[in-house]
């Protein structure tokens, strides 16, 4: 099979694999402790501290992997959160049509007429700021967006004559949501998957910046970031390592989400 | 090189190449005209006839060394007013085209932009060109509306593509094809998407309009009879090879090759017609209905019957009201006013408050097989899921019965497992047949089932169906718009016309004089497979068509 993808989809994957195990496998790969105190403030690189320390002397590496494993374990939650209910809801508003259809998509309207980075800031300023809470938060806003998506797609399946015969079948409303529009709805839907993963990523590490996200000591990119932005000044380099981080895994998910959306599309009796 | 100029057109070993995507195979180059060679004397017209993938509409846009979406010549030439035009250059090839030739496309609606004047567009080619200014030009167009029989010529150029009538729309494509004064047009089914009735009119203007202005022309149609009334010579192509050429007289009358004997006889099937039995399968009661939100009623009290075994036939022009009937019975859209006894009892108006027997036993398939389907299932599923939600079966038990229902439409082995992006426009019809026969139904209506598919194909489905209402004693709703089929199958016809039942009957009486204005019309309108056909409808006509 990897002789046949891309050679973008094949550098998406491998890097993409490479982030996912390392969060993964976070406790053995990494060399120290996570909070754990090990050298002096903002150290250069050197062979027992390979992109040297932090603001207070914990190793960049360790704190990198561990960061990354709560960033994506934390975007990969609200994705699947987001997805679920978001496409769920969108198809029954496609499906069921009417006035459910006009108050679940007002409603929607609603909340994204609020720029969902204040809404996230108001809602957490007064929750206890803790994971479950953050992949809550984070899903929910974020399944305005794919609600709108499934909804769209899904109206154009519903008036076709094969939802149309199943329902002169007389088919419930869950066999023709996930059995004849689901199907049919899945490459945007994974295409959008993606970008999504990364706005949840993007989002997570913005709100840990201002200091709403994960809460110290528990490390995540955003959380780095901010421990280590003063040192800029200073020419210190430790605050970038995130931003690269950030940017490289935002690039080979869409490579990765390209080649799957692709791949599907053209799948036998794939449409287009 | 220079040609005799009484040669306009000259095509010699023409090959055309695509590159095709097969579902789970990696994309290849094919080849899909296999070398064909043709001339054309200036004023002639030659109909190119063959069914879909036979490459008519590939070899008409090569006359303008123009191929369509992924579509290249790799071979051969074709010459232009003594010149190779796939050899020649981009800026010489651009003043051949909408010049000195043009085109005319089967759908008016999608070709004209709906945000300019018809007039602005019709006018365009030509004065770009620099053929006339645009006073000329629009003089020019005026007369042609006029010749093309449009009303108020002076003035339709003023309206917007959607403010005229869909054969009318047709017209005027021909009005711009001709306003450059170009010495060939290709016209590319410019009937095919047209009622019946409006399909004559349209049909003379352009025979009319051809004469007049002597140019030559290349007419594509997958519709002999109607090549028939409009060119001098025919050329039946199959699979991008030429089956027979010669003139239109001789492949009408003395046809040479078995193909084109073939196309000559479609429409052949005829049925006897059945005696009304005394307990109606399908009552339908003074039923009006109309769409949510509108004022109007789009069916208005119908009344008619069907006997089980039997077929009826519901015929009209688009907007008659005819697939709003089977909507109405099927409970996709409730009448306001009527009822619908089906098998001895009244059913519910809505389809979610019907028993599942009711569902089983009236099933449905439609026009569209390739939407009628789901791309996601196979033919077992597909095929299967009614066997498994009417009757519960499971297992090898319904793959066993999936199979029956395949040798029963006459597919056979290996198609079970299959998606439908990978069977024909024919076997997908046939697909759909088998859904409906799955759940053992008392009646199935089907709507425009023949439509979308090619004579010869549509002929096979008419046979199958016929001999599936012998075995299963299943009636038909069959609903359509060209009367060979209904005369093909039907036992009773209702002849709709705006909403309305305007004769009904059993088939020998609704089909026998005295008729009605309206059912002459239609009657009128079907093409016949002989030369002259047109010019004695247009002459004997009691009523105009809904087009003008």
């Amino acid at each position: 099979m990897i002789k046949n993808m891309p050679i973008a989809a094949v550098i998406g994957l491998f890097f993409t694999a490479l982030y996912f195990l390392m969060a993964i496998f976070a406790p053995l790969i990494a060399p120290y402790g996570m909070a754990e105190v090990v050298g002096g403030v903002w150290e250069p690189p050197s062979p027992e501290h390979l992109i040297g320390t932090d603001n207070i002397g914990r190793d960049l590496l360790t704190r990198m992997i561990y960061g990354g494993r709560t960033t994506i374990f934390i975007a990969t939650a609200a994705t699947i959160l987001s997805f679920t209910t978001g496409s769920v809801l969108g198809f029954l508003a496609a499906v069921v049509g009417g006035w459910v259809d006009q108050a679940m998509s007002r409603f929607v309207d609603l909340l994204m007429s609020i720029p969902s980075l204040i809404f996230a800031l108001v809602v957490l300023s007064v929750t206890p700021v803790t994971i479950p809470v953050l992949i809550v938060v984070m899903g929910l806003l974020d399944s305005t967006r794919v609600y709108r998506l499934a909804r769209a797609v899904a109206v154009d399946i519903n008036v076709m004559d094969y939802v149309e015969a199943a329902k002169l079948r007389g088919e419930g409303r869950a066999w023709i949501i996930f059995r004849e529009i689901l199907p049919n709805a899945l490459s945007p839907l994974v295409a959008e998957m993606g970008l999504r993963f990364i706005f949840m990523v993007l989002f997570v590490s913005t709100l840990s910046f201002l200091g709403l996200g994960v809460q110290p000591p528990a490390a995540d990119w955003g959380g780095i970031v901010k421990e280590n932005k003063d040192g800029i000044v200073y020419g210190i380099g430790a605050a970038l390592w995130p931003a690269v981080a950030i940017a490289t895994l935002a690039i080979s998910v869409n490579l990765v989400a390209d080649w799957v959306l692709n791949r599907t599309t053209s799948l036998k009796g794939g449409r287009g | 090189m220079s040609e005799p100029r009484d040669i306009l057109l000259k095509v010699r070993d023409l090959k055309i190449g695509a590159t095709v995507y097969p579902p789970g195979e990696r994309p290849h180059d094919i080849e899909i005209v296999h070398g064909v060679s043709f001339d054309l004397e200036p004023g002639r017209v030659l109909g190119l006839i063959g069914e879909s993938g036979a490459g008519k509409s590939t070899i008409g846009l090569a006359s303008m060394a123009y191929g369509r979406g992924g579509v290249r010549i790799t071979g051969g030439e074709v010459w232009v007013n003594g010149r190779d035009i796939l050899k020649t250059s981009l800026s010489d090839l651009r003043s051949l085209r909408g010049g000195e030739v043009t085109y005319v496309s089967q759908s008016a609606a999608a070709s004209f932009n709906p945000a300019k004047p018809i007039m602005e567009q019709v006018t365009e080619a030509a004065v770009r060109h620099g053929k006339f200014t645009r006073k000329q030009a629009e003089e020019r167009a005026i007369a042609l509306f006029g010749k093309l029989g449009l009303p108020n010529p002076e003035t339709i150029g003023r309206r917007y593509p959607h403010q005229v009538s869909g054969g009318q729309l047709q017209r005027c494509m021909t009005a711009l094809a001709l306003c450059p004064e170009p010495d060939l047009v290709v016209f590319d089914e410019p009937t095919t998407a047209l009622d019946v009735t409006t399909q004559i009119d349209v049909l003379k203007a352009i025979k009319e309009a051809i004469r007049d202005t002597g140019v030559a022309a290349i007419y594509i149609t997958h519709d002999l009879a109607v090549v028939a009334q409009v060119s001098d010579d025919i050329m039946v192509l199959k699979l991008g090879d030429m089956v027979e050429y010669g003139t239109t007289d001789q492949i009408i009358n003395n046809p040479q090759e078995d193909y084109t004997k073939a196309l000559v006889s479609v429409r052949s099937i005829r049925h006897e017609e059945k005696k009304p039995t005394d307990d109606p399968l399908l009552t339908v009661e003074g039923v009006t209905a109309r769409y949510k939100g509108t004022k109007f009623d789009v069916l208005k009290d119908v009344n008619v019957e069907l006997h089980p075994g039997q077929t009826l036939a519901v015929v009209g022009e688009s907007g008659s009201g005819k697939s709003t009937l089977a909507r109405a019975i099927t409970g996709l859209l409730p009448p306001s006013a009527g009822q619908i006894t089906f098998d001895g009892h009244v059913l519910t108006p809505n389809l979610a408050t019907r028993p599942r027997e009711d569902l089983r036993e009236l099933q449905m398939i439609y026009q569209m097989a390739d939407v009628a389907m789901n791309p996601r299932q196979t033919v077992g599923t597909i095929i299967g899921r009614p066997l498994e939600f009417y009757f519960g079966l499971k297992g090898a038990e319904k793959r066993r019965r999936v199979q029956e229902l395949l040798d029963e439409i006459e597919m056979g082995d290996g198609f079970i497992d299959r998606y439908p992006a990978e069977l024909s426009g024919g076997q997908k019809q046939r697909v759909c047949i088998a859904r409906a026969l799955a759940a053992k139904p008392k009646l199935i209506i089907c709507d425009e089932v023949t439509s979308a598919l090619d004579p010869l194909v549509a002929d096979g489905i008419l046979k199958l169906l016929l001999q599936l209402q012998k075995i299963e004693n299943v009636a038909y709703l069959f609903i359509t718009h060209d009367l060979a089929t209904v005369r093909a199958i039907a036992d009773s016809i209702a002849v709709m016309y705006q909403g309305q039942v305007v004769r009904y009957g059993p088939k020998s009486q609704v089909l026998s004089p005295p008729f009605d204005d309206y059912t002459d019309l239609l009657l009128s309108s079907v093409p016949e497979m002989r030369l002259g056909w047109l010019e004695d409808v247009i002459a004997n006509r009691k009523m105009e068509s809904a087009g003008n």
